[in-house]
């Protein structure tokens, strides 16, 4: 390291990253300092951090007393964790089909399924709804899940089928030779060999998952199948907004999506391939 | 009796052909080595026998059983790659187990094949190591042990020692060689590499541009090459071909190894010292001729030649080798 940078490239560098993380953690620290301040103290110095005269816990108790706030929680949890589990299960299953296997129409499905990263799938809604009417869907979360699964599914294929295109070829064909079926290959040898990928595509697709308020709002508006995002919706009224209410659910909303994101970072990090090959 | 028969093979991807009409057999026990130049269908002939890939056309033939809609695993052949290709997350033992509980043998079975091949491979220390663990060399012998262990009628090697240094390399074709003694099961072996061909094979089989270009002994292919290909490919350094040599032919091109060029004699051939390689124990002259045509001697011992000498060279006729304008090989 200090064979190749200087101190003071080093400084600079750090200077640069620093500022930035400030930068993109501004908002987030405004909004957990003012969910712990009372109305006015969130009015009057919206910057300063809370002390004893301004501090309060009046938002998290509106929010908790609101009752169903951790039933919101849960449907955001299941819908999100079981939307990236088909996202990743499809999506790699998908891919290895494509990476491995000469067929015919390999070339024009793989840009079928590429075609669904341009075109967002918002547009679809009134036939998505009319769908999950018929079906009788509405209001469930699986309509949700199945929504968020077909959004995510696009980018999941093509950034997967890319990496398993560099999985050695010869793996894969010890394994033929020593009888392993498609099925152990692909779960024991190639997904192991992805997993950074599989990390990185899971990430892309959470954060939009949680915070989705579209869907929601149009497919399970219902109180049972409510997310976090909708769920917080009811403290920004037409003519006043509870604004403790919102930062403290905001607040509270970050904290499932940054342990999600603790799993998946450390697998992004990890460097798996080392020694299967060469 | 043959352990495998190749009839007619063809193999393309698409429009592309890259195997062309190959027919061959390897006999039980014999070592027989595919060669020839990279992207030439080696490596393809391989996984078609291997049953990776399908053949297009022809019949691959193992035992006395046509193995066309066999899979990989039931055709009683292993494979040894030139990536080792071991399992990241299995250990050593697990790695060379791995293909006969596939097969669903017992344990005892496996525990006792896998003891055996790991004491031949001196990897009992190793067992329970993971691949990431081990050195190049290591590796390649573990990707040896897991192809012993299934004890198969038919092994297939695909430029196993590519990866490894050069006295590595040197080393485990020695082993490979003693190995194949020990075994006596009939191999195949894939490399580009002429000396591996020439030092270990009973049978070479020169390919080029997806089409077999010679079989033989290797003595039979150093001493009787069937055209230009073959005979500039085996041998090292390789032959030279002297367009102008021939004074009264020009459309025939003479070939004359290195190792068969003299001295002095007659001084059928003049030419200039560009360049000298000591190797102690050989002298290798390069040569640019009166006609202007590069060439290489080789000389046994040490000899003090410097560049800028003159040289007049000869040769034996029962040496000299004659090529026509296809390359094809002539009497005379
Ligand atoms: N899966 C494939 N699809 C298309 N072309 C291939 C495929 N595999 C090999 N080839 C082509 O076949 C030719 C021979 O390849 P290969 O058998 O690997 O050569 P070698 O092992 O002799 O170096 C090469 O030109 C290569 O590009
Ligand atoms: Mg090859």
């Amino acid at each position: 390291m200090s064979a190749r940078l200087n101190r003071t490239n080093v400084i600079a560098a750090h200077g640069v990253l620093i500022l930035y993380v400030l930068i993109a953690l501004f908002p987030v620290f405004v909004i957990v300092i003012n969910s712990f301040k009372s109305r006015r103290a969130i009015f009057r110095e919206p910057l300063a951090l809370p002390d004893a005269e301004s501090f309060s816990l009046i938002g998290y108790e509106t929010v908790l007393k609101q009752g169903d706030f951790f039933l919101y929680f849960q449907n955001s949890m299941i819908v999100t964790v079981v939307s990236l589990f088909f996202i990743l299960l499809f999506g790699a299953m998908a891919a290895f089909a494509l990476a491995e296997y000469r067929f015919r129409g390999n070339t024009m499905m793989g840009l079928y399924l590429a075609l669904g990263i341009m075109i967002p799938i918002r547009i679809g809604t009134v036939a998505i709804l009319e769908m999950m009417v018929s079906t009788g869907l509405v209001n469930t979360l699986m309509a949700l899940i199945l929504v968020y699964t077909a959004q995510g599914l696009p980018l999941a294929v093509f950034i997967l089928s890319e990496f398993m295109r560099q999985v050695s070829d010869d793996l894969k064909n010890a394994g033929r030779i020593d009888g392993l079926s498609e099925y152990r290959i692909f779960f024991r040898l190639v997904l192991p060999l992805v997993r950074p990928a599989m990390a990185t595509v899971a990430v892309f697709n959470m954060i939009p998952i949680w915070n989705d308020l579209w869907f929601p709002l149009i497919l399970a508006p219902a109180e049972e199948v409510k997310t976090l995002t909708l769920g917080s919706q009811v403290f920004i009224g037409q003519f006043v907004t509870d604004w403790n209410a919102v930062l403290s659910a905001l607040s509270l909303a970050i904290l499932p999506v940054m342990a999600l994101y603790v799993i998946f970072s450390r697998q992004l990090i990890r460097g798996l391939t080392s020694g299967a090959v060469k | 009796m043959t352990a495998m028969k190749l009839e007619n093979v063809s193999k393309s991807f698409g429009p592309v052909e890259v195997l062309r009409d190959i027919s061959l057999t390897v006999e039980d026990g014999e070592f027989v080595v595919f060669v020839g130049p990279s992207g030439c269908g080696k490596s393809t002939l391989l996984r078609v026998i291997a049953g990776l890939e399908d053949a297009t056309e022809g019949t691959v033939t193992i035992g006395d059983e046509v193995v066309n809609h066999i899979p990989p695993a039931k055709r009683g052949i292993a494979m040894v790659f030139q990536s080792y290709a071991l399992y990241p997350h299995l250990n050593v033992r697990d790695n060379m187990g791995l293909g006969l509980k596939q097969e669903g043998q017992p344990k005892s079975v496996i525990t006792e094949r896998v003891a055996k091949a790991s004491r031949m491979l001196s990897l009992d220390d190793y067992l329970t190591r993971r691949p990431s663990e081990l050195s190049g060399g290591q590796r390649q012998r573990v990707a040896i042990g897991r192809a012993i262990v299934r004890e198969p009628k038919l092994f297939l090697f695909d430029e196993p020692l590519s990866n490894l240094d050069a006295a590595l390399r040197m080393n485990t074709r020695v082993e490979i060689a003693d190995l194949h003694r020990t075994l006596s099961a009939a191999m195949i072996y894939v490399t580009h590499d002429q000396t591996e061909a020439m030092t270990l094979a009973d049978k070479i089989v020169v390919l080029r541009d997806g089409r077999v270009e010679q079989i033989g002994s290797p003595m039979e292919l150093y001493n009787n090459p069937a055209n230009r290909f073959v005979a500039g490919f085996l041998g090292s350094p390789s032959m030279n071909f002297l367009k102008h040599a021939l004074q009264d032919r020009a459309d025939v091109t003479l070939g004359i190894r290195p190792e068969h060029l003299r001295l002095g004699g007659a001084g059928r051939v003049q030419g200039r010292v560009t360049h000298v390689e000591r190797l102690g124990g050989d002298t290798n002259l390069l040569v640019r001729t009166s006609a202007d045509e590069r060439l290489t001697v080789r000389l046994f011992g040490q000899h003090d030649a410097s560049v800028g000498d003159d040289l007049a060279l000869d040769y034996d006729d029962q040496h000299a080798f004659y090529f026509d304008a296809d390359d094809q090989r002539i009497a005379s």
